[in-house]
């Protein structure tokens, strides 16, 4: 079996966010880039089922500048076997991600893609089902458990949903993304870092796949979201209530 | 001069919980409205579902020029695949240039595989459409609602969520929509995915992204029982809705369904009361919308206290009894 996990570069989630003075990005100086959590569940998800069912090839792909090795020498060191970069220097949409990703795909034919429900960057929570679509397969988004019994032609999967938990069948080949209660994925060793340098990370371009990555999107320009103040301390109870419905008027 | 964009032609896609219409697709019609007023426009509103005829009603009296329904056995529960067959062929039988919904964990599962199949680019947490010469300007935010990005989207179809915060109540018309019905044709439905069960909702309190009040607990609830008697008894004095942080739900004091954060319930009710909630940035991404917040919480520096209008540092398991008792006097 093998499975593909796409792992994205994103600025590590406690990093505190600010936009630069342009208005064109985000300030970059100083900034920790990590695997995308979500990502990083998907990957530790691949490897627990390489645990269970033995013969599993878990194959890294990220899709970005030639910074993105560092991330896919952590997936290695993490345990992935193999790591893809698809070279591409401009910003991506989802759209364009799914199209390079179905095209990674065609060239693995792995029997499943794991990966993040949404980065944590632009938290759009789109590409996973429009790969699935683009593939023609089926999708299972938000997982919080999976189970797959050896030999198996379908994965059955646990989603979280507004609406509470929901279970559902999907056949294989099949994009399924994964959602924080899934697992914690493991700390990195330095045994795993030593081993990763070793394993082999093949370069492409969009280009090779013969991919038209163009964006839909378009970032004209980035702000901060207008942030609250704090408001007053209330040192009882009767205040609290005082406030709450002579000043505020909300009860 | 006729607008540029008076051809616009906007499909909300509806949503429901089994026969319930969800408010937040209001938000979604408010959005549609606003966008038709401004280029003279139009929308249609799509329905799928088994046995929707009282969403179809409920969705009548918005202006929308047709009310479009898909009822058929094949859609009783909202499998990806299937919902976004029949969205993506909606789409191109109704010559939609726009298609929008709340943003919700069904629109984030359905709309990005319609989007794909049409061959359409996708803006997720919209909180503002403007026209702009012959085309229009988004704004969305990202990083955890700390980012509000202005955007265009290129291509003859445009696919959203919107925020329902960002949107309120749509204007009632005189005359009710025209239904029509939707053929599905059940022998082209995929079945790649298969729908097993569904974990029923536990509770009978208003959902959080739909309450007036919503209360809020964190990790100082120590166990469901505790949680239920201060957070759900201040909640009932109320008439709120409960809500959680993802730290109650991971350690299973507390359902799924009623996190709050960035991967949880975007919530913006009138009132929001965080009850021993430190405030970590998944969980303001959730809520900071909202038009009042209380934070009562033991620890004086807690972050949540930087964004709350009032704020009382006390252990909850003291002042939340007080405060149920006292709300029942005036």
């Amino acid at each position: 079996m093998k499975i593909l996990v796409p792992l994205k570069r994103v600025p590590d989630y406690d990093t505190k966010i600010r936009v630069n003075a342009a208005g064109s990005g985000i300030e970059t100086d100083g900034v920790k880039y990590s695997i995308n959590p979500f990502d990083a569940i998907a990957l530790e998800e691949a490897i627990r089922l390489r645990e269970g069912l033995g013969d599993v090839e878990i194959v890294a792909v990220s899709i970005g500048t030639e910074e993105c090795q560092e991330q896919l020498r952590a997936g290695m060191a993490m345990g992935a076997d193999r790591a893809l970069l698809v070279r591409h220097d401009a910003s991506l949409d989802s759209l364009a991600v799914a199209k390079i990703l179905a095209a990674v795909y065609r060239r693995e034919q792995p029997n499943l893609v794991l990966m993040g429900k949404q980065a944590i960057d632009d938290d759009a929570n789109q590409a996973g089902q429009m790969l699935a679509a683009l593939l023609g397969i089926g999708q299972a988004t938000f997982i919080s458990k999976l189970e797959l019994p050896k030999d198996a032609k379908q994965v059955v999967c646990c989603r979280e949903t507004d609406a509470g938990l929901e279970t559902v069948s999907v056949q294989l080949p099949a994009v399924i993304t994964a959602d924080l209660r899934l697992n914690e994925p493991r700390y990195v060793t330095a045994l795993g870092i030593m081993k990763a340098k070793k394993k082999p990370l093949e370069e492409m371009t969009t280009a090779d796949l013969g991919v038209d990555a163009t964006s839909r999107t378009r970032v004209l320009s980035l702000r901060m979201a207008p942030q609250r103040k704090a408001g007053v301390r209330v040192k009882s109870v009767d205040e609290l209530l005082q406030k709450l419905r002579e000043e505020a008027r909300v009860i | 001069m006729t607008n540029p964009l008076s051809s616009t032609k906007i499909l909300i896609v509806a949503e429901h919980d089994r026969g319930h219409l969800k408010l937040a697709t209001l938000a979604a019609v408010c959005c549609a409205q606003q966008v038709c007023q401004a280029t003279g426009g139009a929308f249609e509103i799509l329905v799928l579902g088994e046995q929707v005829a009282d969403v179809v009603s409920s969705l009548a009296p918005y202006g929308a020029a047709v009310v479009l329904k898909a009822d058929h056995s094949s859609l009783l529960n909202p499998v990806a695949d299937q919902y976004a067959q029949v969205i993506s062929k909606v789409v191109k039988d109704r010559g939609a240039t726009m298609v929008a919904a709340a943003a919700s964990t069904f629109s984030k599962d359905v709309l990005p595989r319609a989007a794909a199949l049409v061959d359409a680019g996708m803006l997720g947490d919209v909180v503002s459409v403007t026209p702009d010469g012959d085309d229009f300007t988004f704004e969305r935010v990202m990083f955890a609602g700390n980012v509000i990005a202005t955007v265009k989207l290129d291509g003859p179809l445009k696919v959203l969520t919107v925020r329902s915060s960002a949107f309120s109540v749509p204007t009632k018309v005189d005359a009710a929509s025209p239904v029509i019905d939707v053929s599905v044709d059940s022998s082209s439905q995929s079945g790649l995915t298969t729908f097993v069960s569904r974990e029923e909702k536990p509770s009978g309190r208003p959902d959080a992204t739909e309450a007036r009040i919503v209360v809020s607990g964190g990790r100082a609830l120590k166990n469901s029982e505790d949680f239920e008697r201060l957070v759900g008894g201040l909640a009932d004095k109320l008439g709120a809705a409960v809500g959680s942080s993802r730290a109650l739900v991971d350690s299973g004091i507390t359902s799924n369904t009623l996190q709050i954060g960035q991967t949880g319930k975007v919530v913006a009710p009138d009132l929001y009361i965080g009850l021993g909630i430190s405030g970590a940035i998944q969980h303001l991404a959730g809520m900071k919308d909202s038009k009042v917040i209380v934070a009562v919480n033991q620890d004086s520096d807690a972050p949540i206290f930087e964004i709350a209008d009032y704020g009382l540092v006390a252990d909850v398991y003291q002042v939340v009894p007080e405060l149920i008792g006292k709300l029942g006097q005036k």
